[in-house]
């Protein structure tokens, strides 16, 4: 009995051990994203918790009250789950449909877990946009975007490009750069009302 | 030996439009299942596009006798012969499109039975999010100029942008397809296009709108309208000689009308995105006055302009 209760993993143990353990896969997934390196983690054991913590992370930040017309605002919740959520599936059938070897889930492992930066760049922003606005303000929140976009299509490169034939990578990696760019725009336009 | 190249070069091109327009056609052998369109189409290519020809028809040869039957329309494999392409494909074809030639068409040339998805479902996604993404600056770099004019993300452009283009490039082939289908029996000799071909040479034209839609972020109005004229021009050129070699066979007033609405569709949809997304400017809406003294009239608002 004692014994079933240190090992993780099976049944009837109690439910702190496998949570810990999760939780310690995310954060070293996350760690790997922050430091890109060629490595098979990422691909290796995907999750999909990791993506989904920031996915909220990011569209909660992302939401400003409606004071606004409804019309006229910036995205919703259900908006930017759904164009990150799709834009990841749509990436990830598109790299499969050009003959890439990368599973489903592996793939929007990575593109999930790539969102890190940008994350972190919404974060940034949000602080610096308590602070009085102007150009100087804008300058320093285009700065930090470009520099975590950038670290996203590297980071996600790094794990990616390997999958490909070589004659198609460029084809495979253009419509990452367009879905992290898309990204990264709303987090730029965003302005608390 | 230049004529002699000159008399080959034709040669191949006629060959290859009659290979082109009849698929089914089998140029090795007679053996059994012969995939329709991809193989007839590489052994062809093998000649212009790769160095060593005999060793591209060897392999050829093998492939064809190897060969499985086509995969059904359920199955992955299907919708995988829609990406075939490789990265200088995809790029020779926006090339292609981006300098139309009379004699040039675009379907044999550049396509030559092997049409792809990839090239028009993300040309028409980069175009709609450009679209929304300058519109949204056009917005941001007026209000700098201008203090009265209201700011706001405007996200639901984006998916207004997206469907507008995704149902033009869809819509407009499907219609234009079948109608030349149904010319096809009436006439009954010149073979049109699949579906599929019309789809991407619609896609691949939208590509010169890309940059165009960049250039609007200046803000001078004439030379707006200039590159929109220039860009409209190119994109409707290299669609009329796309289809100009298939309609030419039918009466001139078919033909005429034809290309005409082409020509008006596209157009359309070029002055729409201008109008939609670049102009006219909202103005900022007046505050409200909450605490007036009661015995002088409510202000009236100036009427806002969206």
């Amino acid at each position: 009995m004692a014994k079933a209760v240190e090992s993780s993993g099976e049944l009837g143990t109690t439910s702190p051990r496998p949570l810990m353990r999760d939780l310690k896969a995310v954060g070293k997934k996350f760690m790997h994203v922050l430091y890109p390196r060629k490595s098979n983690t990422l691909l290796r054991d995907w999750d999909l918790w990791g993506p989904l913590i920031l996915c909220v992370t990011l569209a909660l930040m992302l939401q400003r009250s409606s004071v606004d017309s409804e019309q006229d605002g910036g995205p919703q919740f259900a908006e930017v789950f759904v164009i990150i959520w799709f834009g990841a599936v749509t990436i990830t059938v598109n790299s499969k449909l050009l003959g890439g070897n990368i599973s489903f889930f592996q793939s929007l492992c990575v593109l999930g877990y790539c969102i890190l930066p940008l994350t972190v760049a919404m974060l940034v922003c949000r602080l610096v946009l308590l602070a009085e606005q102007g150009p100087i303000n804008f300058m320093v929140r285009l700065f930090v975007v470009i520099v975590m976009f950038a670290w996203s299509i590297v980071a996600s490169t790094a794990f990616l490009a390997d999958s490909q034939p070589p004659n198609r990578k460029a084809l495979a990696i253009y419509p990452v750069f367009l879905f992290y760019f898309v990204i990264s725009w709303m987090i730029l336009t965003f302005t608390p009302q | 030996m230049a004529a002699a190249d000159e008399l080959a070069f034709h040669e191949f091109e006629e060959a290859s439009n009659l290979l082109a327009e009849t698929p089914d056609a089998a140029t090795i052998g007679g053996s059994g299942q012969l995939t329709p369109q991809g193989h007839v189409a590489v052994t062809v290519d093998s000649g212009g596009s790769n160095g060593a020809e005999e060793e591209g028809e060897e392999s050829d040869r093998t492939a064809l006798l190897q060969e499985k039957p086509q995969p059904g329309l359920w199955t992955f494999g299907y919708y995988q012969t829609f990406f075939d392409v490789d990265t200088s494909q995809v790029l020779n074809r926006i090339k292609g499109s981006l300098l139309p030639w009379p004699g040039h068409n675009f379907v044999r040339h550049h396509l030559r039975n092997r049409p792809d998805l990839y090239g028009p479902f993300w040309i028409c996604a980069t175009l709609a999010f450009v679209l929304a993404v300058t519109g949204n600056l056009t917005l941001v770099l007026a209000q700098r100029r201008d203090p009265s004019i209201h700011y706001s993300p405007q996200f639901h452009k984006v998916t207004v942008a997206s469907v507008t283009i995704y149902c033009y490039v869809w819509l407009v082939p499907l219609a234009l397809w079948g109608f030349l289908r149904w010319r096809k029996r009436v006439r009954e000799r010149v073979g049109p296009y699949t579906f599929l071909e019309t789809v991407c040479v619609y896609g691949y034209s939208l590509f010169v709108f890309i940059p165009t839609v960049v250039l609007w972020l200046i803000p001078v109005p004439w030379l707006q309208w200039l590159f929109g004229a220039l860009a409209l021009a190119l994109s409707a050129a290299s669609l009329v000689f796309a289809f100009w070699p298939v309609v030419r066979e039918d009466t001139r007033l078919v033909a005429a009308v034809l290309l005409s609405t082409v020509v008006l569709l596209h157009a359309l949809l070029a002055t729409g995105c201008k109008f939609y997304f670049f102009q006219p400017l909202p103005l900022a809406p007046l505050p409200q006055a909450t605490s007036l003294p009661p015995n002088l009239p409510p202000p009236t608002l100036r009427p806002q302009v969206t």
